[in-house]
């Protein structure tokens, strides 16, 4: 080169332009957010589905699995029984298929139990709790009392943990030993389990345990009878006493002939149709007084029934049974949906009725305890799930919510943070957030708690993927055994599933800001603070590309501070 | 059973990177260490399309030649907001010298590097579509019959943005520019007038012609790859999208350029030769109209009165394209895209 | 060793000799055998490494030089008349950027009319262009100006214009003795750039500048230039020192020193008008001539000095200046400003006019009898223009002047090559 400087103006030094900064045309500057997947708040468990999804899309699988353990100590029982509203919510539904999040949770809660991965308990409280009842309430109450280092007792009357997970649903959607793997797991943070106990007065047995507080969750296991005109031949029985019958098993095989009708439309009435099939009945026929939009039942549940040979009556109801015949009235629907006799009717070939028209809480155990209040069969609670009693918590079905194992899973964990809170002193009447313990692993600030609509993603840069469906058995070989239904996935179709996940108002750090800023003024933090990026607000113009672009909708334009 | 394993990498080669894959899988706009050719404090108004274009292309050429590359670039918007005196956003040796010439001045740096027998340093002459389809056209097609080893990259934004929005030869019919107001029977640019530059390039023979937007940023560089990898003249006909000039908002500047491909607006193609050889399938075809009501410039289509008959005939011009370069169909995908099952 | 040479060869293997790395060109007459001897050399292999490119206009040729001329090439082309002019924008760049590259301008006329002949029209047209203008007298001295031009241009980092009257001087054959190539090598150091196109470490090269710089740039261009006013004498003493003659710098006297009357001319015509000088001395005028070698920078003060004796001094020129008159004839105006000496204006020899001795003679003799007109056509048909005028006169639509008048001296239409 030359020695002569270059010429004046003309040339120029390469990237002077950083002495200008053009930060100072901005009147909206962006902002990195993290706001709630709709997967994450329509999880009853209050799961944090999408960071539990970020880490098994690296192939992260303790990690995730240690995410859904902070909420929910049953992923691998809830991978195969919950009704996953989290798949209803999910954004991916308005593109082609929901991420299969209930699946990619099966593949980790059995990746769990197959490498034996465990959960570590706080220091010692020096508290005593009872909980009363070994559902998936009591259950996940034990489990986050024992995390928060309480001592916890679990007494329930039947012989094995598990309530409703164990004596209600069939062991061909919900294997035993994945459910006593994950107790276990419960047991092994030092819950103590006394089984075959039945509590008959709550408040005695708090005072002679020296428990400093209680939680109650002991179901919903008393048949809500319908009442069904009967010959005295006429066989009929309930259905959760013969689920119950067939897990005990101490009885032999129910006898419910060759032709079974099933009297109910609730996931119940799937599940007890789809017994009567494997204990060899040739024929099994739901009758149901309306139509299958108006159907209690889980799609999911009769869809797999209906795979299974089990025939619904559509439109029915039992008007009167004998023995081997039922006299079936068909119904209409008015216009608000309720059905309406029509008086005609029909005959049905069947040698047994089995009820399922719901169940409800036997609360004789809070007799006398004072403060309590009661509404139709169920529990009045405040919103740490204390009943007017202090000190006594209740949750699952017997207090007022929809009843599946997941939302009473949720209810334990709620209750058991109520109930440290009390332990602890802290009188509040304000929920338990559901973000209160989590997070600490998570990448980025707690979510805020705005939901993520679909409009906010740009699900253009998102590869095409149909969802992953998990195998199902042979439906002739599964109506006849009490083998798994559902079979798992394996490791690179979970792994596929997880990835499928939009992540919903949550960086997927995929670099798309830093690609398409025509400013250079996305910085990539290594390592990541706060987020995985910064805006450099020198540059930044506010053009808001990057708030577009993003795949997921998780940066947000503000007008710039005056 | 052969162990086989799906591969999926949820934003796939869409997003400018992907943490689920390997850094080398990435874009280089993911690249920590991308060279920025075109770096911040340039005057581009925000959301400039040709300002993302130009670093996208030139960053993709540095990778590619290592850092051995000169560029020459014609007069016009990105020209003017990247070398106000006293500041250049330049970081790599770069040369404006007119408005029309900008090929030949690349051919002149070809011939010197030749002369000195320098075969690392490669060369890109650059422009806008005014300093290239209109007053550039005659230096372009020498450098193209010449085969001189030049990369030409056009970043079309369809209008002389930088004097006010003026008609070029790319501006599309019916769009409105100062020169072709939104007033009178037929409102906007006339039809039946224009160019197709890229069509004309590949007319010259030469072995490497291809279109690309900014809203492919990996097809984008993947074409840029190519072309580096070839000697002789080669053209690259980038759509980039101007807020000022389209009347766009600024954060559309993608996602305008995007519906043009998907509506067949803009065909993304390959060739050279003399023939096209690649297109970019469209993923979700989309009506026309999607595209036009995003842009101030063919608002006189829809207010006062919607013009029907004019947003069918620019239909008809994009049905034609996605015949024409059969862009509608199997989809060839990055490997990123691909859910099938792989290798075992 | 002297040989009889085409004037286009001797510029051709001249600048041969200079090494360029870079040739373009676009074919114009005059100019063209000067670029297809250099593509012979080229492609031969006998100029080597150099790149020689057919480009596709002079508006290319000159953007191609200065590619190159930016990438560290040594850069040459030629050119003439349109050509010229197509490059003009090409030309204000190059200076404008500071690409020293060298350029001949086998000077011709610029239509319309169309007219392929010698004058400095084309040329002169650029004398604002910021290119330094050097014109040469003969074909030896064409060749020799080119090996100062590349020295000068890359010293100053400005670009030069080599001008030499087409056809009169690039179409003739004369006795020119070449540079010898290893003097030329040792005359002419390598090229090293003012600034670089280079990875290693770059540069923006051609920024926009604004009001804040703009004049200062201007200002420093002008300072540039005119510092050639000291190089290029410097230059041609040392060409005369290593070559054994003189050639080039910024003008030379011809028998003027106690002349009453000095002819001031540039190009070609210099040796007739040396001749009638010699003619008229003979007769016992004091009469003289001065020759300018260089027209841009303006070399104000030697002109000055070389005139400051006369009484009357002519300015010969082969341009135009329509609307004013002479253009060479105004610098030297200027130049002589507060002195007592006349300044008339000769226009001659446009678009290839034979400057007659005859002519010449009887035009020097009006000057020497004080009889010549502030400004003169030289043989300039003026039955012809006052017909011409007459019929404009006459009406509007009197038709194309050309036409008419071709009709009126009874050649159908015009040819040429071009």
């Amino acid at each position: 080169m030359s020695a002569l400087p270059t010429p004046f103006a003309i040339t120029l030094d390469v990237g002077s332009s950083r002495a200008n900064h053009t930060g100072s045309w901005r009147s909206e500057r962006p902002e990195y957010v993290r706001l709630t997947a709709p997967c994450g708040a329509g999880c009853p468990a209050a799961e944090d589905v999408q960071q539990w999804l970020y880490h098994a899309e690296e192939g992260g699988y303790e990690a995730a699995w240690r995410k859904i353990m902070e909420r929910n100590p049953f992923p691998a029982v809830c991978g195969r029984v919950c009704y996953h509203p989290c798949e209803t919510a999910c954004n991916r539904g308005q593109l082609d298929d929901a991420v299969g999040i209930n699946s990619v949770e099966r593949f980790l809660g059995d990746q769990a139990i197959a490498h034996g991965w465990t959960v570590r308990a706080m220091p010692p409280s020096g508290r005593r709790v009872l909980v009363v009842g070994a559902g998936p309430s009591g259950l996940s109450a034990a489990y986050h009392l024992a995390l928060l280092g309480h001592h916890v007792t679990v007494r329930d009357m039947a012989p094995a943990a598990g309530g409703m997970m164990r004596y209600g649903i069939p062991k061909y959607r919900l294997p035993r030993e994945v459910l006593d793997a994950e107790v276990q797991r419960i047991a092994d943070l030092g819950v103590v389990f006394e089984l075959g106990h039945h509590v008959g007065d709550v408040v005695a047995e708090q005072l002679d345990g020296g428990f400093d507080a209680v939680f109650l969750a002991v179901g919903a296991q008393l048949p809500q009878r319908t009442y069904v005109p009967a010959g005295s031949a006429a066989k009929i029985l309930d259905a959760i006493a013969l689920l119950r019958d067939v897990e005990d098993g101490s009885a032999g095989p129910p006898l419910l002939g060759r032709r079974v009708a099933v009297y109910g439309g609730g996931n119940t009435a799937m599940d007890a149709a789809r017994t009567a099939k494997r204990l060899g009945a040739d024929e099994a026929v739901i009758v149901y007084r309306r139509t299958r939009d108006h159907m209690p039942a889980h799609e999911s549940e009769l869809q797999e029934a209906l795979e299974e040979g089990v025939q619904v009556r559509w439109l029915s109801t039992i008007a009167h049974a004998d023995a081997g015949t039922l006299t079936i009235e068909r119904m209409e629907l008015d216009e608000h949906g309720y059905p309406q006799p029509t008086g005609r009717f029909e005959e049905l070939e069947a040698d047994a009725v089995v009820l399922a028209t719901g169940q409800v809480s036997d609360l004789s155990l809070l007799d006398g305890v004072p403060g309590i209040e009661r509404r139709d069969h169920a529990v009045t609670v405040d919103a740490n799930l204390m009943t007017g009693h202090p000190g006594l918590f209740a949750g699952g079905d017997m207090v007022p919510a929809q009843r599946t194992v997941t939302v009473g899973i949720g209810h334990g964990r709620r209750a058991a943070h109520g109930i440290d809170r009390w332990l602890r002193g802290i009188e509040t009447e304000a929920p338990v957030e559901l973000n209160d313990s989590a997070s600490e692993t998570g990448v980025g600030p707690q979510p805020s708690l705005t939901e993520v609509p679909f409009e906010r993603l740009n699900p253009w840069y998102y590869s095409d993927a149909p969802r992953t469906v998990r195998d199902q058995l042979d439906a002739v070989r599964r109506c006849t055994t009490f083998d798994e239904v559902v079979l798992g996935l394996d490791e690179s179709t979970a792994l596929f599933e997880a990835r499928r996940c939009l992540s919903c108002g949550n960086c997927l750090a995929c670099d798309n800001c830093y690609g398409v800023c025509p400013d250079n003024a996305v910085v990539k933090l290594t390592p990541p603070g706060a987020y995985a990026y910064a805006f450099d607000l020198d540059f930044c113009k506010g053009c808001g590309l990057c708030a577009q672009e993003c795949p997921c909708g998780a940066i947000e334009m503000h007008p710039e501070p005056i | 059973m052969t162990a086989t394993r799906l591969k999926y990498f949820q934003t796939g080669s869409f997003a400018a990177g992907n943490r689920l894959v390997e850094p080398s899988e990435r874009s280089e706009q993911a690249a920590p260490g991308r060279a920025n050719a075109i770096t911040c404090g340039h005057r581009a108004c925000q959301g400039c399309g040709e300002a993302l274009g130009a670093r996208y292309a030139l960053d993709a050429a540095m990778r590619a030649t290592g850092g051995e590359l000169i560029a020459a670039n014609a007069t016009g918007c990105l020209e003017v907001f990247s070398t106000p005196y006293p500041e250049s956003s330049w970081q790599l040796p770069w040369i404006h010298s007119l408005f029309g010439n900008a090929a030949a001045v690349s051919t002149g740096i070809a011939a010197a590097l030749r002369a000195k027998g320098n075969t690392r340093t490669r060369v890109i002459g650059q422009g806008g579509d005014g300093g290239t389809v209109d007053i550039g056209f005659a230096c372009l097609s020498g450098m193209f019959e010449r085969g001189d080893d030049v990369l030409f990259i056009c970043y079309d934004n369809e209008a002389y943005m930088n004097t006010g929005v003026q008609r070029s030869a790319a501006t599309p019919p019916s769009a409105r520019t100062a020169t072709t107001q939104a007033v009178g029977e037929a409102p906007g640019a006339p039809w039946g007038q224009g160019k197709n530059a890229p069509l004309i390039a590949l007319a010259h023979e030469i072995p490497y012609v291809a279109t690309a937007t900014i809203a492919d940023l990996r097809d984008l560089e993947a074409k840029v790859e190519r072309a580096m990898q070839i000697r002789g003249a080669r053209y690259l006909h980038v759509l980039v999208t101007c807020p000022l000039g389209w009347g766009t908002a600024s954060g559309d500047a993608i996602r305008v350029a995007r519906l043009a491909v998907e509506t067949g607006i803009f065909p993304v193609w390959e060739g050279g030769d003399g023939e096209v050889t690649a297109v970019t399938r469209i993923r979700h075809r989309t009506p026309v109209e999607e595209y036009l009501k995003l842009q101030t410039r063919f608002r006189h289509l829809f207010t006062p009165v919607r013009d029907d008959a004019t947003i069918a005939r620019i239909q008809a011009r994009a049905d034609r394209n996605i015949e024409r370069f059969g862009l509608v169909g199997e989809a060839g995908q990055h490997p990123l895209d691909l859910h099938e099952e792989g290798g075992s | 060793m002297p040989e009889q040479l085409e004037g286009s060869q001797a510029v051709a293997r001249t600048v041969a000799a200079c090494r360029p790395e870079v040739i373009c060109a676009y074919p114009i007459s005059p100019q063209t055998h000067i670029v297809e001897a250099l593509s012979r050399l080229v492609k031969s292999g006998a100029l080597h490494p150099c790149e020689f490119v057919n480009v596709e206009s002079e508006y290319a040729a000159m953007s191609v030089a200065i590619g190159a001329s930016a990438t560290g090439a040594r850069a040459y082309t030629a050119t003439a008349s349109q050509g010229l002019l197509y490059m003009a924008e090409a030309l204000y760049n190059a200076s404008g950027l500071g690409l020293p590259i060298v350029m001949t301008v086998a000077n011709r006329a610029i239509g319309a009319p169309i007219n392929i002949w010698n004058d400095h029209s084309d040329s002169m047209s650029q004398r604002d262009s910021g290119w330094i203008q050097l014109y040469v007298e003969s074909n030896q001295e064409a060749a020799d100006v080119h090996v100062q031009a590349f020295r000068i241009a890359e010293a100053l980092s400005l670009p030069v214009m080599v001008c030499m009257d087409g056809f009169i001087l690039t179409h003739a054959v004369e006795r020119v003795e070449l540079p010898d190539p290893d003097r030329v090598d040792a005359f002419l150091p390598a090229f090293e750039p003012r600034q670089l196109l280079d990875p290693s470490a770059p540069v923006t090269i051609g920024a926009m500048v604004g009001p804040e710089a703009y004049t200062e740039v201007r200002y420093l261009a002008h300072y540039k230039q005119m510092q050639a006013l000291d190089l290029i004498p410097e230059v041609a003493a040392a060409f005369q020192q290593a070559f054994g003659r003189a050639s080039g710098g910024l003008l030379r006297p011809y028998r003027s020193s106690d002349a009453e009357t000095i002819v001031v001319a540039l190009g070609s015509v210099l040796g007739t008008i040396e001749d009638c000088v010699d003619q008229l001395r003979d007769d016992g005028h004091r009469i003289g001539a001065v020759g300018l070698r260089t027209f841009r920078p303006w070399p104000a003060e030697e002109v000055r000095r070389a005139l400051e004796g006369a009484r009357h001094v002519i300015v010969l020129e082969k341009a135009l200046s329509v609307g004013i008159g002479g253009i060479v004839a105004q610098n030297v105006h200027r130049a002589l400003e507060g002195l007592p000496i006349t300044v008339h204006t000769v226009i001659a020899g446009l678009g290839g006019r034979p400057i007659t001795m005859a002519s010449l003679r009887s035009l020097c003799e009006r000057g020497l009898a004080g009889t010549l007109p502030d400004t003169t056509f030289l043989d300039l048909e003026e039955a012809l223009v006052d017909a011409e005028i007459g019929r404009m006169r006459g009406g509007r639509r009197s038709g194309p002047h050309a036409e008419n008048m071709l009709r009126d001296v009874g050649t159908v239409g015009a040819a040429g090559l071009t």
